[in-house]
């Protein structure tokens, strides 16, 4: 059975004119790798707060159509609940850390949940050591850089030991290097601990290479789901303006050009390399 | 990193640093009870030197005396007013002991002021808010509490940017009367009250989305625990308020008048 | 023309930010000034305005010494767009808000109709003109900011991490419009960690690392300096990377453009082919 189901999920926001997300069917399979892109507004935000009932609990508004994770009907379920099954981190690190020191801040959701203060130390730890802060557990957040609050807020949603971790653009106010630091933290989490991973991002030249199954939204509604290698060779998906990676523009220019590298279209620099070493070098 | 630097609270470890805050505060409250008690200058004078120990085992003299220097306009002030009053109700005469009396009375304000500096100077806020959260206040108010402490520099930063945006763009804060002065400030006021605001329903949708309210029986990640050093401080506590209440009501305390 | 002549800076917390930096952008440059979080370059580019004066060293601006000058004087020289357009947006009306530095300026208020007319035909902002810009989109609320600094149509633009959080097409139509004032000659700086937009818009790179300049040269040369880049945390742009790998073919390394990239490998295969 699919971790998460949407049938038809369209969604207006108290107030607004027009919904955010439009006839929203989708399918994540427990394990995927999940990558969400589209143009800002496209929805992506809208859909990751449906997955663990932010949208309508919190949010109000009318939301219309199916939705199941963890096989629970977020409709009919608060937000606390979903909790220990979703995981959310955001984009601004900043304003998802609360407390005056790390380790305590990566308690935060057992402590709302009642877990003894044994079990809270061991997962607390394991947290910690997963996305590598555990030597600065006692600092505290402004004491930290950007990609290390990152962390913390993840760790701080991995504690829960959820089976879903959503991120959306965890990484826009962070330097590259910290940047390719967390998706490596969240790749390991999704390869070493099975966790399913949903990640919306802009920047598909850093996140192509991690996933096998790519949703594309625009104007609220899903336009492509599917293999990224094929979604981003497609003309349409440059046309409704999402940044194709560049080793995989470069591949289609060769291509046209006469230049066929193969059946596998690249999705980051390795594999373009390797493929034009093969094809370039004398014999 | 700006001129708000001051406000960002800092981890520091010594012996005082780490007693139980809650015993601290009785502490405080007792050396409180302590002063109003007396109004003779001498045990004043004792109380005030007996928290200089704690000042400098727990290495805040600097600080200390920065509060100390920040109390000492109101000090003067209630010096001089005690002295004028007596000065004028005993039909125009200026005695030592009523200057010495003043001088009490400024001390018990001092004495006021020194021990909860003290006490500000040497917890920590996270252990304030813990101390919140085991003394059986509602959860919501201690972290309130702590989230206003780590929110606090965040928006003063946010501020200093702000005014360094419409500054950019030709703003200038100093210019003009009074009132167009305040006027001045509505480009800086404005994005700062939406900026909390927005940044008030991200914190919202962070804390819903980590459980928050699941359950009415929280558990904590940590535990205040007493140690050596608290039953030593509560013990100290004990003996000053069973000294200071002896003193009071079975010995004449003399005057350093009498005694010159 | 902006000289920094080997300033320092210090922060009240005597936190020292600038250790000592040297840097001269000509009239009309182009130059993205680029490095990790905390090496100094918003404090460095802060003082192309006034907004912070050196505690060691001298900022001139067009031969005019900082220190000796206001930021309201500087400012209508030299633009300066903010990372986050929700640290100046204000006014009840779009309008209003790019009215508001033309105000200050003291421009009459028959220009300032104009200029306001002209700013927000630039950024396609015109429908907008009587809504609050609090009711706008995130992209759209970055325009209205510069917008309200373009207004004044100062010589030189300096623009904080304006890729952040922007989708593909807006960054596209950010690199158009920086294209534009190119060639109307104006001065544009910006301070960004973002090496795919620096590499597609190849301006000159200064590098800096804990409060020192690094590197200063060709795009080309810095983002293909693996090294280098590491050093400040800093990736190779994809191209780049792709190229570094394709050494041992004999390519040369210095690659970041996707038509140059495409016309050596075209080239390579061809040469291949003949044998």
């Amino acid at each position: 059975m699919a971790i998460i189901e949407t049938k038809n999920l369209t969604y207006t926001y108290p107030g607004a004119t027009k919904p955010s997300i439009v006839d929203v069917s989708i399918k994540v399979e427990k394990g995927e790798f999940v990558l969400i892109t589209g143009p800002s507004g496209c929805g992506k935000t809208t859909l990751c707060r449906c997955f663990n009932g932010l949208v309508p609990h919190f949010y109000q508004g009318e939301l219309k159509g199916e939705i199941s994770v963890s096989g629970i009907d977020t409709l009919k379920h608060h937000t606390y609940e979903m909790a220990k099954h979703v995981g959310l981190v955001f984009q601004n690190p900043e304003n998802q850390l609360f407390a005056l020191s790390i380790e305590k801040d990566v308690a935060f959701g057992l402590e709302n949940v009642g877990v003894s203060r044994e079990e809270m130390r061991k997962k607390v730890d394991w947290a910690l050591n997963q996305t590598g802060i555990y030597d600065i557990r006692e600092r505290s957040p402004h004491e930290i850089s950007g990609g290390q609050q990152q962390r913390v807020a993840i760790a701080s949603v991995l504690a829960m030991e959820p089976e879903i971790i959503v991120l959306d653009e965890p990484t826009s106010f962070l330097d590259p290097l910290s940047a390719e630091k967390i998706f490596e933290v969240i790749y390991r989490l999704n390869k070493e601990q099975g966790i399913t991973v949903i990640l919306v991002e802009h920047r598909l030249d850093l996140t192509a290479k991690y996933t096998d199954h790519l949703i594309v939204m625009d104007e609220g509604k899903v336009r492509f789901e599917g293999d990224p290698r094929q979604i981003l060779s497609s003309e349409e998906t440059r046309l409704i303006g999402v940044g194709i990676p560049k080793a995989t523009l470069l591949y289609q220019m060769l291509k046209k050009e006469g230049l066929n590298l193969g059946d596998k279209t690249p999705l980051s620099s390795e594999e373009l390399a390797d493929q034009l070493l093969e094809a370039l070098s004398p014999q | 990193m700006s001129v708000f630097d001051g406000l960002r609270f800092r981890k520091v470890y010594s012996p005082i640093h780490n007693l139980d805050p809650r015993i601290k505060f009785v502490y405080v409250i007792a050396i409180f009870v302590v002063a109003i008690l007396f109004y003779q200058i001498i045990p004043l004078l004792v109380l005030f030197f007996m928290q200089i120990p704690f000042v400098l085992l727990a290495r805040v003299q600097r600080q200390w005396l920065r509060s100390l220097r920040g109390a000492a306009f109101l000090a003067t002030f209630i010096f001089v007013v005690n002295v004028a009053t007596t000065y004028f109700t005993s039909g125009y005469l200026l005695t030592a002991a009523n200057v010495e009396n003043a001088a009490a009375m400024t001390l018990r304000f001092v004495v006021l002021v020194e021990s909860f500096s003290v006490f500000f100077l040497t917890t920590s806020p996270d252990h304030l808010g813990l101390a919140l959260e085991e003394s059986r206040v509602p959860y919501e108010f201690a972290f309130a509490f702590t989230t206003a402490v780590r929110f606090v520099p965040v928006l003063a930063e946010e501020a200093q940017t702000i005014m360094d945006a419409q500054k950019a763009r030709g703003l200038e804060l100093e210019k003009g009367g009074l009132l167009k002065r305040i006027r001045n400030y509505v480009p800086v006021l404005i994005p700062l009250i939406v900026s909390a605001i927005r940044r008030s329903l991200e914190l919202a949708e962070a804390m819903e989305s980590r459980a928050w309210g699941a359950t009415k029986k929280r558990t904590n990640l940590y535990l205040l625990k007493l140690h050596k050093g608290d039953y030593a401080l509560l013990a100290i506590t004990v003996g000053i308020l069973a000294v200071a209440v002896y003193v009071h009501f079975f010995v004449s305390i003399p005057t350093i008048a009498s005694l010159l | 023309m902006i000289e920094a002549t080997d300033i320092r800076y210090s922060y009240p917390n005597k936190v020292e930010a600038l250790k000592g930096v040297s840097l001269t952008i000509q009239d009309g440059e182009f130059v993205a000034i680029m490095g990790q979080n905390g090496a100094g370059k918003s404090t460095l580019v802060k003082h192309f305005n006034g907004l912070l004066k050196p505690s060691v060293g001298k900022v001139r601006v067009d031969g005019v010494e900082t220190t000796k000058s206001s930021v309201a004087a500087l400012a209508r020289n030299v633009g300066f767009v903010f990372q986050n357009p929700d640290h100046q947006l204000f006014s009840e009306t779009v309008e209003e808000e790019i009215a508001f530095a033309l105000k200050n300026f003291g421009f009459q208020p028959d220009v300032i109709e104009q200029r306001v007319t002209w700013a927000l035909n630039l950024l396609s902002l015109t429908q907008y003109r009587k809504t609050s810009p609090f009711l706008l989109s995130g992209g759209e609320r970055k325009r209205v900011a510069l917008a309200s600094v373009l207004a004044w149509d100062p010589s030189t633009l300096i623009l904080d991490e304006p890729t952040i959080g922007q989708d593909h097409e807006q960054k596209e139509k950010l690199r158009q419009f920086i294209m534009q004032m190119q060639t109307q000659k104006k001065t544009v700086v910006i301070v960004t960690h973002d090496v795919e937009f620096v590499a597609e818009c190849n301006p000159r790179v200064v590098l800096m690392k804990e409060g020192k300049i690094v590197a200063d040269g060709e795009g080309k040369e810095i983002l293909t300096d693996p090294a280098l880049l590491e050093l400040s945390s800093i990736v190779l742009p994809q191209i780049a990377q792709v190229f570094t790998k394709l050494a041992p073919l004999g390519f040369p390394k210095d690659v970041i453009d996707l038509y140059e990239a495409k016309q050596i490998i075209l080239k390579a295969k061809e040469s291949k082919q003949g044998r």
